[in-house]
């Protein structure tokens, strides 16, 4: 069997990338001469499984839903969740474990698979080759791939962000629903979340769900070198983002920068001034649907990427802009 | 107080193009140059802030080549005491070889009457992305912890941990001993001074050799991915691209007011 870890939103609905999972999951299963695909999700807030979790969950081809609730299943103890689901693991026979490849899955992932004493591969793209288990992952931030072997059971791994397309099965799953009280040890209760403090306001400003991002690199030149592209963000309505060159010298806050250690966006405009396109960048702005690059340097990444670009310096290429909206504004 | 160890990792600066060694079992940074791995570099901070108010000892970790001393150095720059190098090729070690010799060196001080209270990883290295060295460290010290938090600090043998959940920013309380997995973002690490700088030179740092046969990382091979061919359309240059950058804001729908 193929053990799913599916990951609930705030109302309840699994996340896009669990169905990621489960989609890769299904991929598995046909070529393994279709060995089932289980869920295991996490009861919360002494929720059951609803109906439409359920449904949702029998689109996605599952057999079976395994619910773990009790002590397990009230606030988050990344210990405690991976004995739960290693019990789940026992009872359903699985010999893969799989997760979406978000902070949480990656966390839960990596104490599963120490806890069976066994290897866990990070962020998966795709896998190729059953005897033995081969699969290709994401290094670097994506700039690299390593094909790694996975020959222990449970064989365990999380599925990077995209690496496949959410797709419902042919045929729906029965997905029935088992409930699981595990019992859990009190050593994975003691670095549990004792309080969580909903965040007031988007600190980021919205940049992980902003429609359109402008982007400030190393181009800026300084603290002082941003006011023009404040006002760009500002006539259209953008969130500001920064490369890693910007936050590490202090011209702007970490919580505005975009790449492998801060934000990943997905806007569909991306309008990166001055920013090379370093892989650390890259990794974090790769998913934009359109890229506009201002950049003096024809040949850096950034550019060769980009759907469009300009060659120029930022500090006479964003005022020019700025102008003409203003000016067709009237 | 409270002494804590930090772990961190040399790793190619990943500002520049991506290069693999011959036998594609690793990256070559001979072009790139090398640095720390940036949540490293935040745990350091921290682990600094916590023994500045506990007065306890920063120690630093590392297992690679004789040239990772450079990051030993950096992190003895800005305040840590002490540096112990587990000399090895470190792309011959997965992620549970790591862990455990991390704590044969938490053990071997312990031995010798230095505890390691707190021990701060990064969550995950920028070159191999395992995501697991400081979960799997906990398992083999049989200590709590903490994954991904952006800020530490430590008061009555209790670590208070952030962490930027899926629900809001969550809290953990943990009792010492504990191992904590740090991300980038929570604190600014800071510059190292100049006597900074001279007493990191002068401090002496511990060469101890693996204490196990590594049983590796997996790893078949590494490859680069297809390159992209580049499909940029340029839409001018200098200030007389304005009109048509705009004509394209236009297009996209994204100046409607």
């Amino acid at each position: 069997m193929i053990l799913t870890l599916v990951e609930k939103d705030l109302e309840g609905a699994p996340v896009e990338v669990s169905l990621e999972a489960l989609t890769f999951a299904r991929t598995l299963s046909a070529e393994g001469g279709g060995i089932p695909v289980d869920a295991v999700v996490v009861a919360s807030g002494g929720q059951s499984v609803s109906d439409e979790l359920r449904k949702q969950l029998a689109e996605y081809g599952v057999r079976t839903v395994y619910e773990i609730q009790g002590e397990a299943a009230s606030a988050y103890a990344g210990a405690a969740w991976a004995s739960a689901i290693l019990s789940v693991r026992e009872q359903s026979k699985s010999v893969v474990v799989l997760a979406a490849g978000t902070d949480r899955g990656n966390e839960l992932m990596a104490h599963v698979a120490a806890r069976a004493g066994v290897a866990m591969a990070a962020n998966v793209l795709s896998f190729h080759g059953l005897a033995p288990f081969t699969v290709t992952r994401q290094v670097l931030g994506g700039a690299a791939l390593e094909e790694m072997v996975l020959d222990q059971r449970p064989a365990v791994f999380s599925v990077a962000g995209h690496a496949v397309e959410a797709k419902p099965a042919e045929t729906p799953g029965a997905a029935d629903v088992v409930e699981v009280s595990a019992e859990i040890a009190v050593a994975d209760l003691v670095a549990r979340v004792v309080s969580t403090d909903e965040p007031e306001t988007d600190e980021s400003g919205g940049l992980k769900t902003a429609r359109v991002v402008v982007g400030a690199g190393r181009g800026a030149g300084g603290p002082d070198g941003f006011k023009d592209i404040e006002e760009l963000t500002s006539l259209l309505g953008a969130a500001l983002g920064v490369s890693r060159v910007v936050t590490a010298a202090g011209w702007r806050p970490h919580h505005e920068q975009v790449g492998q250690t801060g934000t990943r966006i997905s806007p569909e405009l991306y309008v990166p001034c001055g920013i090379s396109g370093a892989i650390q960048h890259w990794a974090g702005c790769s998913s934009a649907k359109t890229i506009l690059a201002i950049n003096t340097d024809p040949e850096a990444p950034m550019v060769t990427r980009a759907t469009y670009a300009v060659i120029g310096d930022l500090h006479e290429v964003v005022p020019a802009i700025n102008a003409e909206i203003r000016r067709r504004r009237g | 107080m409270a002494n804590v160890l930090v772990c961190i990792k040399r790793v190619p600066d990943s500002s520049s193009e991506v290069v693999l060694t011959e036998d594609a079992q690793s990256v070559d940074g001979r072009f790139a140059g090398f640095t720390m791995s940036p949540h490293e570099e935040c745990a350091v901070e921290l682990a600094v802030q916590v023994t500045a108010a506990t007065g306890g000892e920063t120690a630093v970790f590392t297992l690679g080549d004789a040239e990772a001393a450079e990051q030993l150095r950096s992190a003895l720059a800005v305040g840590a005491s002490a540096a112990t190098l587990v000399e090895a090729d470190g792309s011959t070690y997965g992620p549970a070889d790591v862990a455990r010799e991390v704590a044969a060196v938490v053990r071997a001080h312990e031995s010798d009457g230095t505890s390691h209270d707190l021990v701060l990883l990064g969550n995950d290295a920028a070159d191999s992305g395992d995501f697991q060295v400081g979960i799997r460290l906990a398992y083999e010290l049989r200590r709590p912890v903490v994954n991904g938090a952006k800020l530490v600090s430590v008061a009555d043998g209790v670590v208070t941990a952030k962490v930027e959940g899926p629900e809001g920013v969550e809290t953990y309380q943990v009792p010492l001993p504990a191992v904590v997995t740090i991300r980038e973002g929570g604190v600014e690490p800071r510059y190292p001074s100049v006597p900074g700088r001279m007493r990191a030179k002068k401090v002496a740092i511990e060469e101890r050799s693996p204490s196990a046969e590594p049983s590796g990382p997996k790893r078949v091979k590494l490859t680069l991915p297809p390159p992209v061919p580049s499909n940029v359309q340029i839409l001018g240059e200098g200030a007389a691209a304005a009109p048509a950058v705009v004509d394209l804001f236009e297009e996209l729908g994204v100046l409607a007011r």
